[in-house]
């Protein structure tokens, strides 16, 4: 049994079919990649499986138990950590109080949350703005704000949407590092990223989102050759 | 203790305690006129305050809070004079009463989805209904009023809460303290950290594990509930209860300005902008007093007139930036203090 296992999940927003029919697995310990043109619906997958949109078929589990239809929080309690694409600092709370809060998920007191937050912010490179104002951070601290307050809340899945968009190669690198690390600690991770070097230096087993469709999935090396997924997706860049 | 004080900066104690110290010592040097601008300054602090808790802390505006005032003055008041209790006593029912209308909004509005706009027209609907309710019920005297009776006291009576400004002015002085306390303890607990991050913005809470329905519903009913204790005061202060008067949405209205002037979600702005409020009001009466000219609502021209340049001018409220003028904003983890 994986720790996810995603069967049949689809979703329409107003007639659009945003994702159809898509089934995955993402076994414990390992870190899965999910690519896609824009608009493909890895985003939407994403909020389905951390209860921000109920499916209107299939089901989700983690761990066995059914968690399609849940509430976010019921789900991030459940063990499921996520950040989100467009990013959503707690703008007015200082870097630190925004990783306390995702801290106090599986702290039992403020204090502990704190030191929690602190550890954290240290692995993502965050500690000297600690007590910056969210709202005053660069796009790509912003990103790794998401990761740390995700990071945080200690789940056993994490899920990524887009963390090294805007990253520098340099800093681009540092994430895959400190991902991998995390990974190697027995952290589960599953990433959606345009980023092929990230995609490809993390990623065990990827999948192939187009049209709201899975249209192959396999080892970065395989997915790399499938003319179907040339053609979508990788063709547009130069890979 | 510890948890009370940590990471306060030693000037912002030293400035509290003399701040303190004077509020303490003020009756004995002020005349009666003077202790009855405080007791108001006071009453709208202590209110401000309660209100903060829900807009400043959890984000969710209330236009009502009046409705809160209302029942607290209206139940105790009510025991009272019909069946003798003491407000002490009283003012239990009223916790209760405020906070269980304060769940029933809370529940209508965040298990329906109603945010925002929608939110604070429903909290206006309710102090209404309140209102023209209060009207139309005779029991404590409908739209002629509700009067709990007035001596004079030779004695505090401070069971019966029965006596001089002085006494109100020392009850209100440990509510606003108490309240201030309160809010500065919630803020570093995990209710105070979840509220600001609803506020901030909820989605992401949720996805960090907020119960975001539940800990609405703690502000809102704490608020609620701890509001209607200003208006058990209100009640036995002025001793007359007129819902048009009580539950009229200006009332709301004028229970907020003091923390959007003084900042919404600081601990001091209620209580800044309370002084600033009703101070330059009181000022602005006597001097209009001295030259003789009798221009009715100029207060609310005034009101409207520091609204409006809080607004334009220091968009935070005057707190935040007067903080940073007196130094205490140098304190370690800072969170709206
Ligand atoms: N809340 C929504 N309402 C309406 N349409 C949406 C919503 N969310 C996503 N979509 C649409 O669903 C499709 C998939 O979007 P998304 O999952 O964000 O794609 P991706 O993350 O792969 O770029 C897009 O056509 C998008 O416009
Ligand atoms: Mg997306």
């Amino acid at each position: 049994m994986a720790l996810l296992e995603v069967s049949g999940i689809s979703k329409s927003f107003s007639g659009l079919k945003a994702v159809q029919n898509v089934s995955f697995e993402v076994p414990e310990g390992k870190i899965v990649g999910l690519i896609g043109p824009n608009g493909a619906g890895k985003t939407t997958c994403f909020n389905m499986i951390a209860g921000v949109y109920k499916p209107d078929t299939g089901t989700v589990m983690l761990n066995g138990a059914r968690i399609d239809g849940r509430r976010p929080d019921e789900i991030c309690k459940a063990g499921i950590g996520r950040t989100f694409q467009i990013v959503k600092p707690f703008a007015g709370l200082s870097v630190l109080d925004n990783v306390v809060v995702g801290a106090l998920n599986a702290a039992a007191s403020v204090s502990e949350a704190r030191q929690k937050a602190d550890e954290v912010l240290e692995i993502l490179g965050l500690a000297s703005k600690r007590l910056q104002a969210a709202s005053t951070l660069t796009l790509p601290d912003r990103k790794r704000l998401e990761v740390a307050r995700a990071l945080a809340t200690r789940p056993k899945l994490l899920l990524l949407d887009e963390v090294m968009a805007g990253l520098r190669p340099t800093e681009i690198d540092q994430m895959v590092r400190v991902l991998l690390d995390l990974n190697k600690r027995g952290l589960t991770i599953l990433l959606i990223e345009h980023v092929m070097r990230a995609v490809m230096a993390l990623s065990g087993n990827v999948i192939v989102l187009h049209h709201g469709e899975l249209i192959s999935r396999g080892t970065p090396d395989q997915i790399a050759k499938d003319p179907k997924v040339l053609e979508c997706y990788l063709g547009e860049e130069a890979l | 203790m510890n948890l009370l004080l940590e990471g306060v900066p030693r000037s912002a104690l030293i400035l509290l305690a003399l701040f303190f110290a004077a509020l303490i010592a003020a009756p004995m040097v002020l005349n009666d006129y003077l202790i009855v601008v405080l007791i108001t300054i006071l009453y709208f602090a202590y209110a401000g305050q309660c209100w903060n808790i829900m807009m400043g802390f959890a984000g969710q505006l209330s236009l009502g809070h009046a409705l809160y005032i209302g029942l607290g003055a209206y139940v105790t008041a009510a025991l009272y004079v019909k069946f003798g209790v003491s407000p002490w006593i009283g003012l239990l029912p009223a916790l209760v009463i405020a906070g269980a209308v304060g769940a029933v909004i809370g529940f209508l509005a965040f298990r329906f989805g109603v945010s925002g706009v929608y939110f604070a027209i429903l909290t206006i609907a309710f102090a209404e209904f309140a209102r023209i309710g209060f009207d139309h019920f005779p029991w404590v005297g409908g739209a002629a009023g509700y009067f709990l009776p007035v001596a004079n006291y030779t004695q505090n009576d401070f069971f019966n809460l029965r006596g001089s400004q002085t006494m109100f002015y020392y009850i209100l002085l440990a509510m606003t303290v108490l309240a201030f306390v309160l809010c500065h303890l919630l803020l570093r607990s995990r209710a105070g950290y979840y509220w600001l991050a609803i506020r901030e913005s909820p989605e992401a809470a949720e996805a960090l594990g907020i119960n975001i329905f539940r800990y609405k519903m703690y502000a809102v009913v704490l608020s609620a509930a701890l509001t209607s204790l200003g208006g058990v005061i209100f009640a036995f202060f002025y001793n007359n209860l007129f819902p048009e008067q009580v539950f009229h949405i200006s009332r709301s209205i004028e229970l907020i300005l003091g923390p959007i002037i003084g900042g919404i979600g600081t601990l001091f702005g209620p209580v800044v902008g309370a002084f600033l409020l009703t101070g330059l009001a009181e000022g602005l009466r006597e001097v209009m007093l001295r030259l003789g000219i009798d221009l009715p609502g100029v207060k609310q021209v005034f009101y409207g007139i520091c609204l409006l340049c809080v607004v334009m001018f220091l968009p935070e409220g005057v707190w935040p930036p007067l903080k940073k003028k007196l130094g205490l904003d140098r304190d370690t983890g800072k969170k709206g203090s």
